[in-house]
């Protein structure tokens, strides 16, 4: 364990020589882009996917039972198979030129891993709110679109957005798995650093000290924003 | 030319079917009271009338306008029939007063200001004046149900639907709520009740229906179908809940 006793000099060779700092400072921002851009993706197909899934419920046209089964098929594969293969056969399949930008490689792929998992939290969320407030809606004349978004949706906001914020989360620490083809994300730059100093160890708890920084002040925001929606809610 | 009128109403799930040909008329002005043991089929043969519930077969004619058909705008139909559920089912995140003028305002049929104060009008007529910025979950059962009434009348409808009104509610609150239908009733209000109250039925009821196994076993004025029950199945009922 010869970088025990040099603990100090080792994260001092892993941070400061060639500025190496920058090194991060770019992975990270390329982190916190692509993930940014894969919860914007994720939240599309999700509502897109979740839309089609809660209305092939009460509707009768062939076409939107078409759209439920691909969508049920979207969910089951990208739920069903592990991400990082998932992202070598999206890349490899559409990702071929040589110049695609890793920014959009990396929120496509991740964005549509999350897709399913927002689908499914955004499905659960309109479903637990009782039947009842539908009938309720419609009983009254009101259509089925302005019960939903008047009635039931702010409802399953509720319970919805706890669900969500863990899955943004999740979708943070998940983009480094994006690094094994050749984006250069945090991680990715953390191992070039590690290939420089002989040293990976000190480059990757410096990754994993940014990724919590991340999830904890994601986290800490969802919490504010959980808090402030609470603010006017009685039972 | 009949409010509302059913033609040979059936309505199965999938192989069991709940009703098996019912055809009525509901005159405008009439009460009409539902009586039935549980699984009869007399909820369904309710939410068939606004078609919450869609007939496997049969014709639902309101106003003289088949109302199951294919292009029919059944929400502008709904607007003329009110419904009151067992489980109130009032908007938990809105209050009172949101509750009451939501759909009206929606729908165009006033401005929030008009709503706000038919709103106001129908919290006095139902005892609950104090009550437009409560939110539902604040209020006891009885309190919601009789707010959930107002929600309905806030439309003007032609017609009200009362679902077992009164069977989630705890004793003491029963009444309450009875009266606020006791009332409407006496304004001339058309009304189909689905219930187990057996006094309401024979005082308020214009006439009363027995539904057994899917199909009206009898019909007949409270007094007639109180005091002398023919069908033997309604003998039994009666002889359980009286």
């Amino acid at each position: 364990m010869r970088w025990l006793s040099s603990i100090g000099e080792a994260f001092y060779n892993a941070w400061i020589p060639e500025k190496r700092y920058l090194a991060y400072l770019s992975g990270l921002r390329m982190t916190l882009l692509i993930s940014l851009f894969a919860v914007m993706i994720g939240i599309l197909i999700g509502i897109l996917i979740a839309v089609t899934r809660v209305s092939a419920r009460h509707s009768k046209s062939p076409l939107v039972h078409f759209l439920d089964q691909f969508a049920r098929l979207y969910v089951t594969v990208i739920r069903g198979t592990p991400m990082i293969v998932q992202i070598l056969i999206i890349y490899n399949l559409v990702f071929t030129s040589p110049n695609t930008n890793p920014v959009v490689v990396g929120a496509v792929c991740c964005g549509i891993n999350s897709g399913a998992y927002v689908a499914e939290i955004i499905r659960a969320g309109i479903e637990s709110i009782p039947i009842g407030q539908m009938e309720a809606g419609r009983s009254l004349g009101l259509s089925y679109r302005t019960t939903m978004t008047s009635i039931i949706l702010p409802q399953a906001i509720r319970n919805i957005l706890p669900a969500l914020g863990n899955e943004f989360i999740s979708l943070i620490k998940e983009t480094s798995v994006i690094s094994i083809i050749a984006v250069n994300d945090l991680t990715k730059m953390a191992g070039y650093v590690g290939s420089r100093t002989w040293d990976v160890i000190p480059p990757y708890v410096i990754a994993a000290l940014f990724y919590l920084a991340m999830t904890l002040g994601l986290s800490k925001a969802l919490g504010a924003v959980e808090k402030y929606l609470a603010k006017g809610q009685r039972k | 030319m009949s409010l509302i009128e059913t033609r040979n109403l059936k309505k199965s799930f999938g192989d069991h079917e709940v009703l098996s040909g019912i055809s009525q008329h509901i005159e405008k002005g009439e009460k009409v009271v539902i009586l039935g043991p549980s699984g009869s089929g007399k909820s369904t043969f309710l939410r068939c009338l606004n078609l919450l519930e869609e007939p496997t077969s049969g014709d639902v004619i309101f106003e003289g306008k088949k109302i199951n058909a294919p292009k029919v705008d059944i929400d502008s139909v709904r607007q003329k029939m009110g419904m009151v559920f067992q489980q109130f089912n009032l908007f938990p995140m809105k209050t009172v007063r949101q509750n009451i003028t939501l759909a009206p305002v929606r729908l165009r049929k006033m401005t929030q200001d008009e709503a706000d104060e038919r709103a106001e009008e129908l919290l006095k007529r139902i005892g609950l004046p104090d009550k437009a910025d409560a939110y539902p979950g604040e209020l006891s059962g009885g309190q919601q149900q009789r707010i959930a009434i107002a929600r309905a009348l806030a439309m003007s409808p032609d017609l009200m639907l009362f679902d077992e009104p009164t069977s989630a509610l705890d004793p003491e609150m029963v009444g309450e709520v009875l009266t606020i239908m006791r009332e409407l009733a006496e304004d001339g209000m058309t009304m189909v009740v689905v219930t187990h109250e057996m006094g309401f039925a024979r005082e308020v009821g214009s006439r009363v229906l027995f539904i057994d196994q899917g199909i009206v076993a009898e019909e007949n004025t409270p007094d007639e179908f109180f005091n002398d029950p023919q069908n033997p199945r309604l003998r039994d009922f009666l002889s359980k809940v009286l």
